[in-house]
């Protein structure tokens, strides 16, 4: 199993495909967070004072899948995040050890 | 202008009634109520008052830090109170009575509690409780408007006390130099609605207390944006509307005059916001929310002196200029001293007053306001004008300095260091906004 972890531009969100048995997504959190990379931040003008804002609004998605799905997965995020220019975010792939489903108690594959 | 009521108190009752009344009917004598010039003045009051609760409230409560919310309305929200009682006890008194042998400079305390006013008192053709509930409004407003000065760091014990202080020992008193029989008056400054007497010296109370008090703790180093604009954009919308009550309310009369000062307000007013605007625009590539809300604040400042002087030409250009104007107020001119002038206090009222006081003796207009100003050849105006400013600044700049020096000695002025980073909200009223 993996743990799927992308942060992305708020408005890509969108596109990122819902899941679906043929995408091979099963569930999908979201959050609202904020941060930057090597897009660094921007800056803010209030009545001539300008202040840097170095964390900007993101969208954090995070999935837990099948590993035979990875590549699928890290495609469909990339190629519906991707606008080719910087601040798009970033996709990270961790390996899963364990789910528990816990209504029914179900484990590890089942679970996810 | 306002003291024309009591100077020619037969004007406002004879124009009121050539406008209102048929004109078949004979002048009535200048003591003569008029219910139309009575209901104008009635809603004015309630406009004006709502310049400052909502109006300044939520204007100066959106561009302070989230910690610092409640703090910071409930400044404008205690001073409404306090003022109140204060011009029921002296405050009037001191600005509108005759003070004898010192009229020149304060009106006494021949009216202290208001005890020559009763039901059937009459000021020109409004009850005096009308007149002195409207110029209540305005002592209201002008002790609130420093607030924006020293905002995010004095403690609200010693700014109600300075507060309370001030009203009685600055403002009253240029309130009668300008308005209540005094040496300004006389000398023929024009003031139609509170440029030198509400604007200049609010700003420059402001400037001294920015001074006194010191920067914010962090300034510089950390964010101080505002937490919220919508809040502000909310407030100076507010404070539009009821400009409409301070400027056309200043006629004291529902007649031409208060109409004219309405269509000039909002003409300026709209004209600094948009030259704000393009001058942010062009220089920080943005035109910015708060840009926009300061110049038509700035626009309704300048507007202020002049609103029963000028035509509409003369609100354009007054409005293009000011908007300019404070713009270099509250971004260049902060910077260039370095002091902290946490909302622009000085930077919009005191440098938009002033600029609008001395526009007003460019743009007058004798077929307007009876005075001509400089660009129809009377260049002396200008001059009274400066008379005015300069006497203004120098009473208000001084006798700000000392009360706070004493304030200060006493009960101190800020809020300690630990106190100040944590928020005043939690530390001074023990309540959060979220």
């Amino acid at each position: 199993m993996k743990y799927i972890i992308g942060i992305i531009k708020p408005h890509r969100l969108d596109p990122v495909p819902t899941p679906t048995a043929e995408n091979g997504i099963e569930g999908i959190t979201v959050s609202e967070v904020k941060g930057h990379g090597r897009q660094k931040g921007h800056s803010e003008i209030y009545r001539g004072a300008e202040y840097q804002v170095s964390f900007l609004p993101k969208v954090k998605i995070e999935m837990a899948i099948d590993e035979t799905r990875e590549d699928e997965v890290v495609s469909a995020i990339t190629g519906s995040a991707g606008t080719g220019k910087i601040g798009d975010g970033k996709v990270f792939v961790l390996p899963l050890e364990s789910a528990v489903r816990i209504r029914t108690c179900e484990t590890g594959k089942q679970a996810i | 202008m306002l003291k024309r009521i009591w100077a020619h108190s037969g004007r406002v009752g004879i124009l009121g009634l050539a406008t209102m009344a048929l004109a078949s009917q004979p002048a009535l004598a200048a003591d003569k109520l008029d219910t139309g010039n009575t209901a104008w003045m009635l809603t004015s009051t309630a406009l004006v008052l709502m310049m400052t609760i909502p109006g300044l409230a939520l204007f100066y409560g959106g561009m302070v830090r989230k910690k610092n919310v409640l703090a910071t309305i409930a400044q404008s929200f205690a001073i409404t109170c306090l003022m109140t009682v204060l011009w029921m006890v002296a405050g009037y008194s001191i600005a509108f009575s005759d003070g004898g042998s010192l009229n020149s400079f304060w009106g006494g305390l021949s009216n202290a509690f208001l005890v020559n006013m009763g039901k059937d008192t009459l000021n020109g053709s409004i009850p005096d409780s009308v007149f002195m509930t409207f110029q209540m409004t305005f002592a209201i407003i002008t002790p609130a408007l420093i607030t924006g000065a020293f905002a995010e760091r004095m403690k609200f014990s010693s700014m109600m006390v300075f507060s309370g202080l001030w009203v009685i020992i600055v403002y009253a008193p240029i309130t009668h130099w300008v308005w209540g029989g005094g040496f300004l008056g006389e000398a023929g400054v024009l003031d139609f609605a509170g440029g030198t007497v509400v604007h200049i010296n609010a700003g420059v109370a402001g400037l001294v207390c920015a001074l006194v008090l010191g920067k914010r703790e962090g300034l510089g180093n950390e964010s101080m944006a505002p937490h919220n604009l919508v809040l502000s954009v909310i407030g100076a919308s507010l404070l539009w509307v009821g400009w409409f009550g301070f400027n056309a309310g200043s006629a004291v009369a529902a007649d031409e005059s208060a109409g004219m000062a309405m269509a000039v307000t909002q003409i300026a007013t709209a004209a600094a916001a948009l030259s704000w605007m393009v001058i942010e625009w062009v220089l920080k590539k943005k035109p910015s929310v708060l840009g926009l809300i300061s110049g038509a604040v700035g626009g309704l400042v300048a507007v202020t002196p002049a609103s029963g002087f000028v035509d509409p030409s003369g609100a354009l250009m007054l409005g293009l200029i000011a908007g300019a104007i404070c713009y270099w107020g509250a971004t260049s001119l902060k910077n260039m001293f370095g002091y902290d002038d946490s909302l622009d206090a000085f930077g919009i009222h005191g440098v938009g007053g002033i600029a609008g006081a001395l526009l007003t003796g460019v743009f007058a207009k004798s077929a307007i306001g009876g005075t001509a100003g400089l660009l129809e050849g009377n260049a002396g105006q200008v001059l009274i004008q400066l008379e005015g400013i300069v006497a203004t600044i120098a009473y208000s700049a001084i006798v700000t300095f000392v009360l706070l020096k004493i304030i200060g000695a006493v009960m101190g002025l800020r809020v300690s260091r630990e106190e100040e980073i944590e928020g005043l909200d939690y530390n001074e009223h023990g309540e959060t906004v979220h």
